[in-house]
């Protein structure tokens, strides 16, 4: 089938064999690629119960049949593994450049298996693929690594890798590739950087065919049309303009900018963090992922002081965590603080995020400076950048940073303090005055997440219509389809911030043009649906239940203090009961037979 | 009047969608390796250039060619490869003062912007305005569009 390379490639890093196999094409019709095709192969390869940092672990990465052509923002690629920081099935996408050129060289995905007893990276050009010394490497930062990799081998090379945050196994470590481009949540790198697997380079010059080429042609015009002429995606709009940050004010505005740690909702400061100051006084220009009409990325100068360079800037999520979440609105700091991540390899959300809860903890008294071995406090700009660099290298208090905000909060007998689901940090949209994030926070098969149903696009955005935001009838409904929706996009691989101007009708065009696949559009939904499932029946096997399918206690019981939403907590429980029933899972949550069955997953039934 | 694509380096974001217009249009493949025209990248200053053939008024590419594949149409500016004629010993490639001659070993043959017959799908995909098809009023304009091109990117470089 067009689409698809139908080869994948698998490492063995404990015996260090190689093997180039066909892909499943059975399960890449039921669950496309990326996202749902990765934990398909995880699911029916690892126990859901073993320790993610373990060699039973695996770690895949993988692409989709459209990444690699120019369907919309078709530049991703998935890295799939179990994660630890959530015990969940991890399942992070990354843009850039890396995921097609895998494609270009032949290949849909890369499993790695088992653990090398020394650090190594592989190399992929086209045909030759070989496991190679990484000796040198281990210990550099993600930036020097990728430069060095790619004088070693081609220069035209694609490099995602792991920092020593990857290599120390912070809980919250990334896989980093094209430098700055990261899948990001879950502590992906961690699960790298357990196999002493240091990078992948790959340079491909193979073409990517599709099924109809005049069809597709047609089906990528339509939705390229649709991007470049919406207001948040296209010429002109929010995002080409002013990046994700372009959020700041909204929310701010809304009191919906979780501030100190949550406490409050909004920020004094979040003027001087918006995405406006960031391009009226930082940016250079945009930078785009391959194939991507949006070009959100900000290519941004620190103008001077002592945090002065040219950096990737911080998207909206990352700028919150360091920013209204840590009472820092120093924009030079927060730059700097996201740049030392892309440069450790850490996950700024979770990163910033705990750095914050590490900040009540020091202002209600619990941790004190002598115990901290240094400063960390609301408002203090240079701490957020300290602390980001002892945890990605994990010394001194930075140590116990690298496990995350629940962990810590839990160690001091505070685990209420976290603000996260399933030990993952929840970022930037605060679940009390947006009702549809309280219920995406608490079902998300991989913790406290945002895109796994980006119900912000109809609560606050209006996209595609508006909802409000304080209701909660309704919103399990719209939280169901955005998350199966999200699920295809995830599995197509192509980037979410297309969905803010395209649907279903023309992703499904664009998936069935490249593929060939003859299904109707409510099908292709389905497999969405069906990577759902799936997910949630990995995490049940992992021990995760319907008990974790919950919130901090902040956002379910202190009502938020100004603002539209004054007075409003999260109402998760009524959201939740009609959620698991439109889901067809049991009040357990446990999917049921008859779910299964209708998803083609009855063979996955729990016993 | 000839007709060329002009480059901002400005408005390029890097996407390389210009890339897979020209392989896809061409060969019926996305691979960027077989295109036309490539978007060299200046990570350290933060900036991503499309190179393409320039159509020269006097090309090297044509002068070297031994069998005389590369020609220049007077009329619309286009300098063409005759692939009959081609017999893939590259000196155009080597020739080409700004490196927009390439061979493809897959191929076997060399890949030159022949502007799609006058429709240059590069430029129609583009979704930044990065590239665009323009009259050229001659050849001190077209080449002043080059200089300002370069005097842009090393501008930038120096800033």
């Amino acid at each position: 089938m067009k689409a698809w390379t139908g080869k994948l490639i698998r490492v063995n890093l404990t015996d260090k064999s190689i093997k180039v196999e066909d892909t499943n094409m059975d399960d890449a019709k039921l669950f496309m690629g990326g996202r749902g095709l990765g934990s398909k192969y995880l699911y029916d390869e690892i126990d859901p119960k073993i320790d993610p940092l373990s060699p039973e672990n695996k770690l895949i990465f993988m692409t989709g049949p459209l990444t690699g052509t120019y369907a919309t923002c078709a530049g991703r690629f998935n890295v799939v593994a179990k994660a630890p920081l959530t015990g969940t099935i991890g399942a992070s996408n990354s843009g850039g450049h890396f995921g097609p050129e895998l494609k270009f060289a032949g290949y849909d995905g890369i499993i790695f298996e088992g653990k090398s007893d020394k650090p190594v990276y592989l190399h992929i050009n086209n045909d030759t693929i070989e496991l190679k010394s990484a000796e040198h490497l281990w210990g550099k930062d993600v930036f020097e690594t990728t430069d060095t990799l790619l004088l070693e081998n081609e220069e035209d090379a694609r490099v995602a890798c792991i920092g020593p945050a990857g290599e120390k196994q912070v809980l919250f470590a990334t896989v980093m590739n094209d430098k700055d481009r990261a899948a990001g949540r879950s502590g992906l790198g961690a699960v790298m950087g357990s196999k002493n697997l240091k990078a992948v380079v790959v340079k491909g010059n193979n073409g990517i065919g599709v099924s109809d080429k005049f069809e597709f042609m047609n089906a990528t015009k339509d939705a390229k049309e649709k991007v470049l002429a919406n207001g948040v995606t296209g010429i002109g709009g929010g995002l080409p303009s002013y990046g994700t940050q372009v959020l700041v004010n909204i929310l701010n505005e809304m009191h919906s900018l979780p501030t100190h740690n949550w406490r409050t909702s909004r920020f004094e400061g979040g003027e001087k963090i918006s995405g406006e100051y960031l391009a009226e006084n930082y940016l250079i220009r945009n930078k785009a992922c391959f194939a991507c009409p949006i070009g959100c990325g900000r290519v941004i100068k620190i103008p001077d002081g002592k945090y002065k360079g040219i950096v990737a800037g911080p998207e909206y999520e990352a700028g919150w965590a360091y920013g209204a979440s840590c009472g820092v609105d120093d924009m030079n700091a927060i730059d700097k603080a996201n740049h030392v991540c892309n440069l450790l390899g850490l996950d700024p959300i979770t990163m910033g995020a705990t750095i914050a809860c590490a900040m009540e903890l020091r202002d209600i008294g619990v941790l004190s400076e002598d115990e901290i071995g240094g400063k960390i406090e609301f408002g203090n700009a240079d701490s957020i950048i300290e602390w980001t660099e002892k945890t990605g290298n994990r010394e001194g208090f930075g140590d116990l940073l690298a496990l995350g905000s629940y962990r810590l909060a839990e160690k001091y007998g505070h685990p209420e303090l976290s603000m996260s689901v399933k030990k993952q940090e929840m970022p930037a949209y605060d679940g009390r005055a947006i009702q549809g994030m309280a219920l995406e926070y608490a079902t998300s098969n991989r913790g406290g997440c945002h895109v796994r149903g980006y119900v912000v696009s109809p609560e606050v955005l209006g996209i595609p219509h508006k909802t409000d935001p304080l209701e909660t009838e309704g919103k399990a409904g719209l939280l169901k389809l955005f998350q199966d929706l999200t699920a295809l996009v995830d599995s197509s691989d192509i980037c979410l911030f297309s969905t803010f101007a395209i649907g279903l009708p023309e992703i499904s065009s664009m998936l069935r043009t490249s593929t060939g696949l003859d299904l109707s559009d409510e099908e292709f939904l389905q497999v969405g649906e069906r990577v759902w499932n799936l997910e949630k029946l990995f995490n049940l096997e992992a021990g995760i239940t319907g008990a974790d399918d919950t919130l901090p206690p902040r956002l379910l019981n202190e009502p938020l203090p100004s603002g539209p939403a004054k007075g409003k907590v999260a109402e998760l429980d009524i959201m939740l009961r009609e959620y698991y029933e439109l889901r067809g899972w049991g009040e357990d949550s446990v999917p049921t037979d008859e779910k299964l069955g209708e998803l083609s997953l009855a063979d996955k039934a729990l016993a | 009047m000839a007709k060329g694509i002009v480059i901002s380096p400005d408005k390029c974001t890097g996407c390389r969608t210009c890339e897979l217009a020209c392989s896809f249009t061409k060969y019926d493949l996305f691979n960027p390796k077989d295109s036309a025209i490539t978007v060299l990248p200046y990570d350290e200053v933060g900036l991503q250039v499309p190179m393409t053939c320039l159509q020269c008024d006097d090309p090297h590419c044509m002068t070297v060619c031994t069998v005389n594949a590369i020609t220049k149409d007077e009329k619309t500016g286009v300098v063409t490869v005759d692939e009959e004629k081609c017999i893939g010993c590259k000196m155009c490639v080597s020739a080409c003062p700004f490196g927009n001659m390439t061979y493809s070993v897959r191929l076997k043959k060399v890949i030159k912007c022949d502007l799609c017959k006058g429709t240059p799908q590069c430029v129609r995909e583009c979704p930044s305005e990065a590239l665009q098809f323009k009259d050229l009023d001659g050849p001190l304009h077209k080449r002043r569009n080059i200089g300002d091109l370069f005097s842009d990117v090393f501008g930038e470089v120096a800033k």
